[in-house]
């Protein structure tokens, strides 16, 4: 649907985005994940052809969209866009919504009946009268969604569209474009910040950081595998570094941190140095006078914890067991286990949960 | 102190028996300072939307000297008025000194640097989020700006009533390119100066509170038609129910 060729982007001689390639399929939802201020906004503003590219093309829909600015608008016009802070104008809720169709030129009389399908498919129908500028943020986000689906487009693109609403509002929000993708097959693009979201919502993510591209995949993928430190951190997972493969038969391979001998699954030869990634949410946690349940679990490591963080009804537990691991664990498990700062622990942890990253490629 | 109290009682009858002086000298001002502030706005909205609108060397220093422009005293345009249009002035054919046609040129010429001014900063004054909106829902470049346009309208509606206010108010231009002529030119302010000279301090009051009900009939009107490019009023009107 959207094919986008060395795309780079430059204000004021300031790189905001460097040589992005990118093509997004027709019905997926693509998300753009990434820290404040990667590029996300700028690469939707691109794509909705409000701002024009340092370099690179986007092509939609097998159109190159480098033309005259009459060709611009015929292709802006089959798109949607909500931004991150919903403007509305000064008039009222249906007025707003009609505003893509007033400047379609489309009949009075489609207008009067399309409106309120929209305002139906936000949930807003009884809100057509009121005056647009009185609602509150998730109403006015609503509001901006329906403005931008009442003109049918093929592509909606969605700019952290819950980055400033509260749970509820974003809960709505989250099933809205589901619905929409669904119902209508509109293809969505949208950028968030949280990765929690993405998942939710994207058949595949985007990862940009510094305004590069740096990884394109499923949400599991993203999640289980970053393909870099930044972008390990960013969904929320600390590298262990300093390994070395000591043994690999046919990708079955262990590896070596200080004392420790860890079991994974990776083609990394022999005698190169690696990091390793564990998802917090991976690694059990048992005291360490209980028999550890062998199972499927290969690795078990013996240390004691040194900080506890709590994150909503979870845990962040940092282990020391000669390298530092991360758990996450649930608030009643800790009470349960008895489990405070100094208290001795064996951590297990399968070792296909273990993601191995060779340490010259996570420098980079 | 008794002269106020005189010149209040002889303003009332004048204005209650309709004077036919002074209500000639009213309606003159209210014409002349009226046509002035419309030819004014039909120039300087479309002239401060696009300064608004376009990028271009020399914007800021442009806007700068429209803001100087603010406080060019009546009399410094009155002067390059009377200079242009009286006989031996580039303009002198026209034959405009002393005559109505004169002081409307000079009055717009006077409050299009305001009305200008603040009618950038109202459209300056509209979030630019709304911009960015009106053109992803599909708006043309003409589309977007009238929105804008409309959007701001309240702002630019402050910009042509202060723009009447400054015109009807003036006693420099009226008085140097009209001449304060007994019924041809006399409007007023010039008529207050003159009266007020003459020690009839009634009818000046009196002038004085006509110009007051005249200007404030003009907003109240003013301040009607703007409200009525809004839909509130269309509700009120019993239109679709909301």
């Amino acid at each position: 649907m959207i094919r986008i060729e060395h795309l780079s982007k430059a204000f004021n001689g300031a790189k905001i985005l460097s040589d992005i390639d990118l093509e997004i399929k027709a019905g997926e939802i693509f998300t753009f994940i990434g820290p404040s201020g990667s590029g996300k906004t700028t690469i939707l503003r691109l794509i909705d052809l409000l701002d024009r590219p340092t370099s690179g093309r986007i092509v939609f829909d097998g159109e190159d969209t480098a033309v005259s600015e009459t060709k611009q608008l015929a292709i802006r016009r089959r798109m949607g866009m909500v931004f991150q802070k919903p403007a509305v104008l000064n008039a009222t809720v249906s007025e707003n919504v009609a505003f893509g169709l007033k400047f379609r030129h489309v009949p009075r009389e489609e207008i009067e009946k399309r409106v309120p399908a929209a305002l139906e498919l936000v949930g807003l129908p009884d809100l057509s009268g009121q005056r647009a500028p009185t609602l509150s943020g998730g109403e006015m986000q609503r509001v901006a969604l329906a403005r931008a689906m009442v003109t049918q487009p093929d592509v909606l693109l969605l700019d952290e569209p819950t980055a400033n609403l509260d749970p509820v509002s974003s809960d709505l929000i989250e099933d809205l474009i589901l619905r929409i993708n669904k119902k209508f097959r509109t293809t969505i693009v949208m950028s968030t910040h949280d990765m929690i979201q993405g998942q939710r919502l994207a058949d595949r993510i985007g990862v940009i950081m510094n305004g590069r591209l740096v990884q394109v995949g499923s949400s599991a993928e993203i999640f289980y595998q970053p393909s870099g430190r930044e972008i390990a951190r960013f969904v929320g997972i600390e590298a262990i570094r300093g390994g070395t493969v000591t043994e690999n038969r046919g990708g079955h391979a262990l590896i070596r941190i200080g004392e420790t001998c860890i079991e994974a699954l990776t083609d990394v030869r022999v005698g190169q140095r690696v990091a390793l990634y564990i998802r917090p949410e991976e690694v059990g946690l048992m005291p360490d006078d209980a028999s550890f349940p062998r199972s499927s679990v290969r690795n078990h490591f013996t240390g004691r914890i040194t900080k506890m963080v709590p994150s909503g009804p979870f845990v962040r537990v940092t282990v020391n067991c000669g390298f530092v691991l991360m758990a996450l664990i649930t608030r009643r498990s800790c009470t349960e286990l008895g489990l405070v700062v100094g208290t001795n622990v064996v951590a297990g942890i399968k070792a296909t949960a273990i993601h191995v990253l060779t340490d010259e490629k996570i420098d980079t | 102190m008794s002269d106020i109290i005189d010149g209040v009682n002889q303003a009332i009858s004048l204005i209650v028996t309709l004077n036919p002086e002074v209500m000639h000298i009213a309606a003159l001002s209210l014409f002349i300072s009226l046509t002035a502030t419309i030819i004014a706005a039909l120039i300087a909205i479309p002239a401060g939307g696009f300064i608004h609108f376009h990028e271009f060397y020399g914007k800021r220093a442009l806007i700068i000297l429209i803001q100087t422009l603010y406080s060019v005293p009546t009399v410094v345009v009155g002067l390059v008025i009377y200079l242009l249009i009286s006989r031996s002035g580039p303009l002198g054919v026209l034959g405009l000194l002393f005559s109505p046609a004169g002081m409307i040129l000079g009055q717009t010429v006077l409050i299009i640097p305001i009305m200008m001014g603040l009618v950038i900063s109202a459209l300056s004054g509209v979030d630019r989020g709304i911009s960015d909106t009106l053109v992803a829902l599909g708006a043309t470049g003409l589309q977007k700006i009238l929105e804008i346009i409309k959007e701001a309208r309240y702002a630019i509606l402050s910009a042509v009533v202060l723009g009447f206010g400054r015109a009807i108010a003036e006693v420099g231009v009226a008085m140097m390119i009209g001449g304060n002529i007994r019924d041809q030119t006399r409007v007023l302010t010039t008529a207050i100066t003159l009266e007020t000279g003459m020690g009839n301090f009634g009818l000046s009051i009196a002038l004085g509170i006509i110009l007051l009900a005249v200007a404030l009939i003009v907003v109240v009107v003013l301040n009607l038609i703007t409200s009525g490019m809004s839909s509130d009023s269309q509700r009120i009107r019993g239109g679709p129910q909301g």
